[in-house]
């Protein structure tokens, strides 16, 4: 792998010992994928925030990076911690796992990165542009960036994308390469799609049938919306290690494939059958202790429909939508938390169903429309899942 | 009576270590797989369940699962339960990070097929920087 000057200094010390941490983590990347080289990024986002996940040795860990003077130098995000940095006593979460998990947000603080945690970083004023190149952890958020955003980056893992992030650079390889970029199945959506929950079950499909390449998805009628994206982008890449979808219309690299291409590629079909095998597989119960929505975090418009379902309303069972703190600012602004909390509800921020402690809370069953919380949910906080869209839970909760 | 047989591979983490080779057909999960308190393998039917890899030349396929095995791997490193070395088919980026974190040499892809050769017993010296793997094979094992 070909070193500038200034990256082999980095590497041999002669910049810092955290710098030195950094580029070995990134030339280590770089000799198993043969990157012949390094660029440079201009956006990070890292995964591995919540004590729940990480534990003592990723705090360890963190905290001696961070003693060690390393400093980010580009936009940088944090995922989801394991609790609302704020309100964690509201939600039981026990003093030692909050005291772990402020250790775990203060050595990030003093690498110098001061954003909030959510899995949307494009919502909250980290959105790359078309080409540029960026180290993004979170899966969903990769890739939405890729086929979204047209940006581009690799699926890295925590260490690696604060590498990145301390670096400003990361190997150049995978998805950062024009020539890995281009469809290498073709999927055809046989049966009309519409919704945030059939969008989410159509990724699971998606992501099952092929586990990992690059799909082109055809036969999408009506234009998706956000939030319909944004779930696509979280459920195609939970099952397999899908990181970019081409979409005509949507994915803005879509013109370098032309039909020629698509013929030539083998080809999935999605049927009507398929929604149902993923309902069959992920849906467990039919009563629930929760509504969780907001996997990946909630929009503004999301938290809207909520507070319009249950306005003036009772609520007979939790229902927490989770979201940034950056969207949970701007819909208390507009009165909505007070809306969901008089119904009996409530906004979560900072976290999220996933990566907290559910199941020391007494939550057994949960109700989501989220088909990547669904499939995480029963192992990451042993509990059972109860699957539909938003309206059916929230209806739901609303009855006796 | 023993042979020696030099081995050459690709560099993933530099640096030179020797010991008792641990060899497994399994891919490994340090992350629920592995005890960093004991260095002990832990997870249900792998083939070395039960097998302590500290100060061991561990020779596996590739690493698995959960991306958190990285951090298992600097925890092993901080608590002195970590293997002296680990050699791959296929380095995959949880073990490679794991690897620099806590400072073990890392080697893969070798010219020869890796898990014939090196058999668990052996002893085996990783000259990572170089990318050569001395084994000191054990005859009529």
């Amino acid at each position: 792998m070909f070193l500038t000057r200034k990256e082999e200094m980095m590497l041999e010390g002669k910049c810092g010992r955290a710098s030195a941490l950094a580029m070995r983590l990134l030339v280590a990347l770089g000799q198993i994928f043969d990157a012949e080289r390094m660029v440079a990024i201009n956006s990070a986002q890292i995964s591995g925030i919540s004590y729940k996940n990480i534990g003592n040795t990723g705090l360890e860990f963190l905290e001696n990076f961070a003693n060690l003077g390393a400093q980010i130098c580009v936009r940088t995000n944090l995922n989801p911690a394991g609790m609302d940095l704020d309100k964690w006593k509201e939600f039981g979460i026990s003093q030692s796992f909050a005291e772990k998990q402020l250790r775990i947000i203060n050595a990030f603080r003093k690498m110098n990165i001061q954003s909030s945690c959510s899995c949307t970083p494009y919502l909250i004023g980290n959105r790359p542009r078309f080409g540029d190149h960026i180290a993004w952890a979170e899966s969903s958020a990769v890739a939405f960036a890729n086929s979204i955003l047209g940006a581009r980056t690799n699926r890295e893992g925590g260490p690696s994308a604060l590498a990145s992030a301390i670096i400003g650079k990361t190997p150049l390889y995978g998805y950062h390469l024009d020539e890995n970029r281009k469809p290498t199945y073709v999927v055809r959506v046989e049966i009309p799609v519409q919704g945030a929950f059939e969008y989410s079950i159509l990724g699971y499909i998606v992501g099952k049938k092929l586990g990992y390449g690059v799909p082109l998805v055809t036969g999408i009628r009506k234009k998706p919306t956000f939030e319909e994206l944004k779930t696509f982008s979280a459920s195609i890449a939970t099952v397999g290690s899908i990181a970019l979808y081409h979409i005509p219309g949507i994915t803005p690299e879509y013109q370098v494939v032309s039909e020629k291409n698509e013929a030539s590629k083998e080809t999935f079909f999605v049927e009507k059958s398929d929604f149902q095998q993923v309902i069959d597989t992920l849906c467990q119960v039919d009563t629930f202790d929760l509504v969780a929505i907001g996997c990946p975090h909630c929009t503004l418009s999301e938290i809207s429909k909520l507070a319009k379902m249950v306005r003036g309303k009772k609520l007979r069972r939790n229902v927490w939508a989770y979201t940034s703190r950056e969207v949970y600012a701007a819909a208390e602004r507009r009165g909505l938390v007070t809306i969901i909390e008089k119904a009996g509800g409530k906004v979560v921020k900072d976290t999220c169903m996933v990566v907290s402690p559910l199941e020391d809370m007494d939550i057994k069953t949960v109700a989501t429309n989220s088909c990547k919380a669904a499939h995480y949910l029963p192992t990451t906080c042993k509990v059972k899942i109860c699957l539909g869209s938003l309206d059916t839970c929230v209806k739901a909760a609303l009855k006796q | 009576m023993t042979t020696e047989i030099v081995l050459k591979g690709r560099t993933i983490v530099g640096g030179q270590a020797e010991g008792i080779a641990l060899v497994t057909r399994e891919a490994i999960s340090f992350f629920g797989g592995v005890d960093p308190q004991t260095g002990v393998i832990i997870e249900r039917g792998h083939e070395l369940e039960a097998c302590k890899i500290s100060g061991k030349v561990l020779v596996f396929p590739r690493g698995k699962g959960s991306t958190v095995g990285s951090y298992i791997i600097y925890a092993m490193g901080k608590y002195g339960t970590a293997p002296a070395a680990m050699i791959n088919l296929e380095t995959e980026p949880i073990i490679a990070i794991g690897a620099v974190l806590a400072n073990i040499p890392l080697m893969d892809k070798f010219n020869e097929p890796l898990l014939e050769i090196i058999k668990t017993g052996d002893y085996v010296k990783v000259l990572s920087s170089l990318g050569v793997l001395k084994v000191r094979t054990v005859k009529n094992r």
